[in-house]
């Protein structure tokens, strides 16, 4: 008997490890053997922990489990309680594009041979045929974009950095992936780690650098175990080294590990930090494409920009393109968090509305009160109320409305939010996180919390005041951090102006 | 420890990082690991190694939220404060937390046994509110999960 449980971090959190012991323990009382693969997760995380027992008619999906639930699974199927049907055959699943992560939750995510039996390498063969200008134009064809959230075209930076001439080059992949409500890059790193070590391996060749590191935050220790393990296992199976899958080309790879601070996620920032300096955001120009790490031209891409340039690669970058709306071509990994009944990642197409992210696909709250406001791209993302819920999911239809997809985090919120309490967090977070560089963000997040506290306190004259402030971070900071906390400041104050009246103060 | 039972072992983390390009945040993650924390006794070891000065070292160790100073309790409970676990309730079990133990964020109870931090994202967003307790995830927190929790590490 052959049974899936999720290694996945979410799964893991809901009790993954007690059910695997458990249907260990059940084999071994029944005297069945049990081939049990701790794989990634689907993406469901309201049915986590999902099991999954591989039959005649395919896998069949069970979940969320609990241990009372183990027995049966040696029983009748049909019966089980909690018996999903196939898998593939959920609406969640039968209704997504996956191509990113179309082998997570499928493989076994430190298996090799799992990894090409499922098309693994596949891209790489195809980029191996090419020339650096052929792979170059391949992205560049694609329309692929930075998914970390900038939404820079992934082709020219890759261009920039083939074009620079220089002793040594790197790939670095950030996934230092510090937003709330944003998953992804964990997921597609403990569930398929080798598609982002192609990745970069294809992103090596193309602009010629050898050596790449994956920054990788110290919060997801079960990402930083597979990687590493993926790392080794990659280079045992001739994948990292001195000659790529047998050809001309050496790469070779290192996992490194963050260290709590959310700025770092800023590719400038990250770079000193992976350098052994304080994470402080450096000033562009130079560019990271051609003074990057130890001033050498660099690849600074984010986990799910590389994860995908394999697939593409496999496809062709005329079928990637294929989906997607105006300039946000191929597909977003939606990560939808928060107070929702049917939480967990959904690959798909650009240009859905949020009415069907969290009505339709997320089944509105989890407490079942009404939604009142969504933050989309983390916490540096707007806050938009129900009237802008048909904004289609895409780079620009997101800028235009002073909001911002970033990382495609989702978080909703129900009717009990406080607006003006999330317009404080934000200042807080970013006088905790500042990196310190920058005045109007060092000394305007903590000046933003007090002006916060004056409108709470029922201080009017404070409103424009705050207004002004976020306006002076949004222009005289560095970096996303100081220049984006006005997003969810502002947003909340213009959506939901309400909440800032005195009058609310006073009558309570 | 005194400056001298330390020595040995910082000389052998060094060691098993020479050569690597940006050595010192892996470093110090090795330092925390086996210290527990920072020692100030380390820094001018890892300084003259490295040829920097030493208030380069102490500029990195207090830039990142993960380094500690002083030695923690023995059992470390991180909750997390970001907003995805805010709309599942994270500030009301956040409060909770802190009357249970008698701390404040960073606060180790009197005892020792526990240290109360904040974390900003786990990642566990679709199953908020997020914890992690001795690098351990968990997911939906609420008063009675958390307070199973305390019970766990406290045992």
């Amino acid at each position: 008997m052959k049974v899936y449980l999720p290694r996945d971090a979410a799964a893991r959190a809901l009790g993954a490890d007690e059910i695997a012991l458990a249907i260990q323990a059940e084999a071994a009382r029944r005297g069945r053997t049990v081939d049990l693969v701790r794989n990634g997760s689907r993406g469901m995380v309201w049915l986590e922990p999902l099991a999954e027992v591989v039959t005649a008619t395919g896998r069949m999906a069970f979940g969320p489990m609990t241990l009372a639930d183990v027995p049966d699974l040696f029983g009748d199927l049909a019966l089980h309680p909690k018996a999903l049907g196939p898998t593939h055959d959920l609406p969640w699943m039968r209704n997504q594009t996956r191509l990113t992560f179309a082998r997570v939750g499928v493989i076994d995510p430190l298996s090799m041979d799992d990894y090409r039996a499922h098309g693994g390498l596949a891209g790489l063969r195809r980029a191996l045929t090419l020339d650096s200008a052929g792979i170059v134009a391949e992205v560049i064809a694609s329309g692929l974009r930075g998914r970390g959230g900038a939404g820079f075209p992934t082709g020219i930076k890759w261009k920039t950095v083939a074009d620079a001439a220089a002793d040594r080059k790197y790939i670095v992949c950030n996934a230092d992936e510090g937003d709330s409500g944003t998953f992804a890059d964990r997921m597609l790193m403990e569930g398929d780690p080798l598609t982002l070590i192609e990745g970069m391996v294809i992103a090596g060749i193309a602009v010629g650098a050898t050596k790449g590191f994956v920054y990788l935050r110290s919060e997801y220790p079960d990402a930083i175990d597979v990687m590493t393990q993926a790392v080794d296992l990659a280079r045992a199976a001739g994948l990292l080294g001195p000659s790529v899958l047998g050809s001309a080309h050496a790469f070779d790879m290192e996992i490194r590990t963050g260290a709590g601070a959310y700025v770092c996620g800023e590719e400038t920032s990250l770079l000193n930090s992976l350098e052994g300096k304080r994470g402080v955001v450096r000033a562009k120009p130079p560019l990271p494409a051609l003074q990057g790490f130890m001033g050498k031209p660099t690849v600074v891409n984010n986990v799910i920009s590389l994860a995908t340039i394999p697939a593409i690669f496999e496809m062709g970058a005329a079928f990637y393109r294929g989906f997607g709306l105006g300039r946000s071509l191929g597909t977003i990994p939606l990560q939808i968090a928060g107070n929702v009944a049917r939480g967990g990642l959904y690959e798909c197409a650009f240009g859905l509305t949020l009415t069907q992210i969290i009505d339709d696909i997320a089944g509105g709250t989890a407490t079942g009160r009404p939604v009142k406001a969504v933050q989309v791209g983390g916490p540096l993302g707007a806050y938009f109320p129900r009237a802008m819920f048909d904004l289609p999911f895409g780079y620009e239809e997101y800028a235009s409305a002073d909001g911002l997809i970033g990382h495609a985090g989702i978080v909703v919120f129900d009717d009990t939010a406080d607006m003006l309490a999330q317009a404080r967090f934000a200042l807080e977070f970013c006088a905790i996180e500042s990196c310190g560089k920058c005045t109007p963000c060092r000394i305007g997040a903590v000046r933003g919390v007090e002006t916060v506290d004056r409108i709470a306190r029922g201080d009017a004259a404070a409103i424009p005041l705050l207004t002004d402030l976020c306006n002076t971070m949004k222009s005289g900071s560095l970096c996303a951090l100081g220049g984006f906390t006005p997003y969810p400041v502002m947003s909340a104050l213009t959506h939901f102006p309400d909440e800032f009246r005195p009058m609310k103060t006073a009558a309570e | 420890m005194t400056d001298t039972d330390l020595s040995p072992h910082v000389m052998e983390i060094l060691n098993s990082h020479r050569g690597m390009e940006g050595s010192l945040l892996p470093i110090l993650h090795a330092v925390q690991a086996s210290f527990g924390y920072i020692p100030q006794s380390v820094l001018p070891h890892i300084a003259q190694d490295l040829n920097i000065s030493r208030a380069e070292v102490h500029g990195v160790v207090t830039f990142y939220h993960d380094f500690r100073e002083h030695p923690a309790g023995r059992h470390t409970v991180k909750l997390c404060r970001a907003e995805a676990c805010q709309a599942m309730g994270a500030d009301r079990v956040a409060a909770y937390a802190k009357t249970a133990l008698g701390v404040d964020w960073h606060g180790t109870t009197a005892d020792g046994q526990v240290t109360l931090e904040p974390v900003f994202c786990l990642g566990l967003c679709a199953c908020a509110p997020a914890a992690m307790v001795d690098g351990r995830g968990v997911g939906r927190v609420d008063e009675a999960r958390l307070d199973a929790l305390l019970a766990g590490v406290r045992a």
